[in-house]
């Protein structure tokens, strides 16, 4: 059963921005879904209409079965929502601000529960600093635990880890496998690609209000996952020879290297023919290696090829 | 869960610890401005002056002085409580919470008027180190003090939900408000006003709210006490009314 169900949304701002026609979703319970999209693609409208802080034009939501707007409480009880910007209250302590979110989800108070968050966000000896004195990184990482104070099912990640540095990346990235493994379902948007490669289990394109693709990571990579083979050669050449002209070739590095595109999952991917053909051209090649391409050119793609069409 | 009853508490709770990390801004100030007006109008002026209606000058102002910081105080709590987290974002936090718009209400409005209320008591018994003060219906006092202070409180609410800046913030406190009680019997008896501004005065509605609370103390105001009554709930409702709309229709909240 899904535990995030969105029908037919959109939102169209007073300034006449449309920013969500139509989108159509659904998240099952304990995956982690990236939600991927340039600037301004519709991601933090979406997000926001799901955690109750934008009204959407039309269309329903539904958190862990429960409307987002008819039955808000229940929805939003279970709901856990980071944010882009570093909004905090500068002048509170850190275990002040995490137990007043607490209370305001409309949870007992639970102090060995707080500690346990903010110990496991490296916060607990900072509890009693003023959030104004924390830097950048400390400053996210209150932000982290207050939406996990009330024990949410469902944890938004908006942009989490914009502008912190790699090892706080990395403790993230280990929070949110935790949090998985304790049947959270977290919904991360990131400009960082890899960081969607890494963790998601399944990936949607959000481009100017439109969900153009929904896919496991995995099989996306797989589907529209293309391989290089780089060769380079013992000779130079000045142009590729036309016996070659069978295989998709490019030189490049003034004719010292020989690139060949070509489809990973095809039956037949041409490079053994290739190799043979080389060999009897007695082209010679001192060493060769192969890329997968990566999350990043396959978005990449995806929002030019949709943004040329649009 | 059908009131969130730890929400309203957890919001609460933070307005009034900001009152008491703010203590000079929040108590020591008004408190201070309140003595200098009972040095400057009571002992200065007052001295001059025969009594009004039987009740020494210095006395007579205390109602006035207390409506006088109620408004203010009740207004600037309740703005700048729910503006600031507009103006920092915090918002979010309480727009994504399971709270009701009453229970928001209920919260920033109710740490507004606590304050503005315990406020105008320090006023009081500030009043009786300098003045002979009697409160001949305390319970209509006590009940004209909340009322009012719930009231300006909403008032305040609305403000901070609608202002863009700052300055927005302290333009109807300072341009309306302060001048409407100036001008609606803080410091004298419409009754010794000529009969033409007499009847201009009564259009002003803080006339009545200040004339309702002066009557709890001497048992005579400047206007029938059902009348002041029948004001200050009228402005009550229609405060409520309107932060009512606020909510259902996301007004400068949402969107």
């Amino acid at each position: 059963m899904p535990v995030i169900e969105i029908e037919g949304l959109t939102k169209t701002y007073k300034s006449g921005l449309q920013a969500l026609k139509r989108v159509d979703l659904s998240i099952a319970k304990g995956e982690i879904f990236a939600l991927l999209g340039p600037n301004g693609a519709g991601k933090t409208t979406l997000i926001s209409i799901v955690c109750g802080i934008v009204t959407p034009t039309t269309g329903t939501v539904t958190a862990d079965g429960h409307d987002i707007q008819s039955d808000f409480r229940a929805a939003r009880t279970k709901i856990g929502l980071v944010p882009q910007e570093l909004t905090t209250d500068a002048f509170e302590t850190v275990l002040a601000t995490v137990t007043f979110s607490r209370g305001l989800f409309g949870k007992a108070p639970n102090p060995a529960f707080i500690e346990g968050v903010l110990k496991d966000l490296s916060l607990w000896d900072k509890r009693d600093a003023k959030i104004m004195t924390l830097s950048g990184g400390m400053k996210r990482r209150v932000m982290i635990a207050k939406a996990l104070s009330h024990e949410p099912d469902i944890l938004f990640l908006n942009e989490p880890t914009a502008g912190v540095d790699v090892e706080l990346r990395r403790d993230m990235w280990a929070m949110v496998r935790k949090l998985r493994e304790r049947g959270v379902t977290i919904i991360l948007t990131t400009h960082y690609i890899e960081e969607a490669e890494e963790m998601a289990d399944r990936v949607g394109v959000i481009l100017k209000g439109e969900l153009i693709l929904v896919e496991e990571k995995t099989a996306l990579m797989k589907k529209l996952g293309k391989k290089t083979l780089t060769l380079n050669l013992v000779e130079p050449l000045d142009a590729v020879p036309a016996d070659l002209s069978d295989w998709d070739l490019t030189l490049k590095n003034e004719g010292g290297e020989l690139e060949y595109s070509f489809d990973a999952n095809a039956e037949d991917t041409g490079v053994p023919a290739l190799i043979r053909r080389l060999e009897a051209l007695n082209i010679g090649f001192k060493d060769l290696n192969t890329r997968q391409s990566s999350l990043e050119d396959i978005f990449v793609s995806l929002v030019h090829r949709n943004g040329a069409a649009a | 869960m059908t009131f969130n009853g730890y929400g309203v508490w957890a919001i609460y709770r933070f307005e009034m610890a900001r009152a008491l990390r703010t203590i000079w801004q929040s108590i020591v100030t008004p408190v201070i401005t309140t003595a200098l007006y009972f040095v400057v109008f009571g002992g200065a002026i007052g001295s001059r002056m025969q009594e009004v209606g039987g009740v020494p000058y210095g006395a007579f102002i205390v109602p006035g002085l207390i409506m006088l910081s109620l408004f203010t105080q009740s207004i600037f709590n309740a703005s700048f409580g729910i503006y600031f987290p507009k103006f920092t974002g915090t918002i979010y936090e309480i727009l994504s919470a399971p709270v009701s718009s009453l229970e928001i209400v209920l919260a920033y409005v109710g740490a507004a008027a606590t304050k503005s209320a315990v406020l105008g008591l320090i006023i009081l018994g500030t009043a009786a180190f300098f003045v002979p003060l009697q409160i001949l219906h305390p319970i209509w006092m006590m009940t004209f003090l909340i009322l009012i202070s719930v009231t300006f409180s909403l008032f305040g609410f609305i403000i901070g939900v609608w202002a863009d800046g700052f300055e927005q913030l302290q333009m109807i406190p300072m341009l309306i408000v302060t001048p409407l009680t100036f001008l609606g019997g803080a410091f004298y008896s419409i009754d010794m006003l000529p009969e033409g501004w007499r009847t201009v005065t009564l259009f002003n509605p803080v006339v009545y709210l200040i004339s309702g609370f002066r009557w709890a103390f001497y048992g005579q105001g400047d206007v029938a006490i059902g009348i002041s009554v029948a004001a200050t709930l009228a402005f009550f409702a229609v405060c409520l009314a309107i932060v009512m709309w606020m909510f259902k229709t996301g007004y400068r909240l949402k969107n």
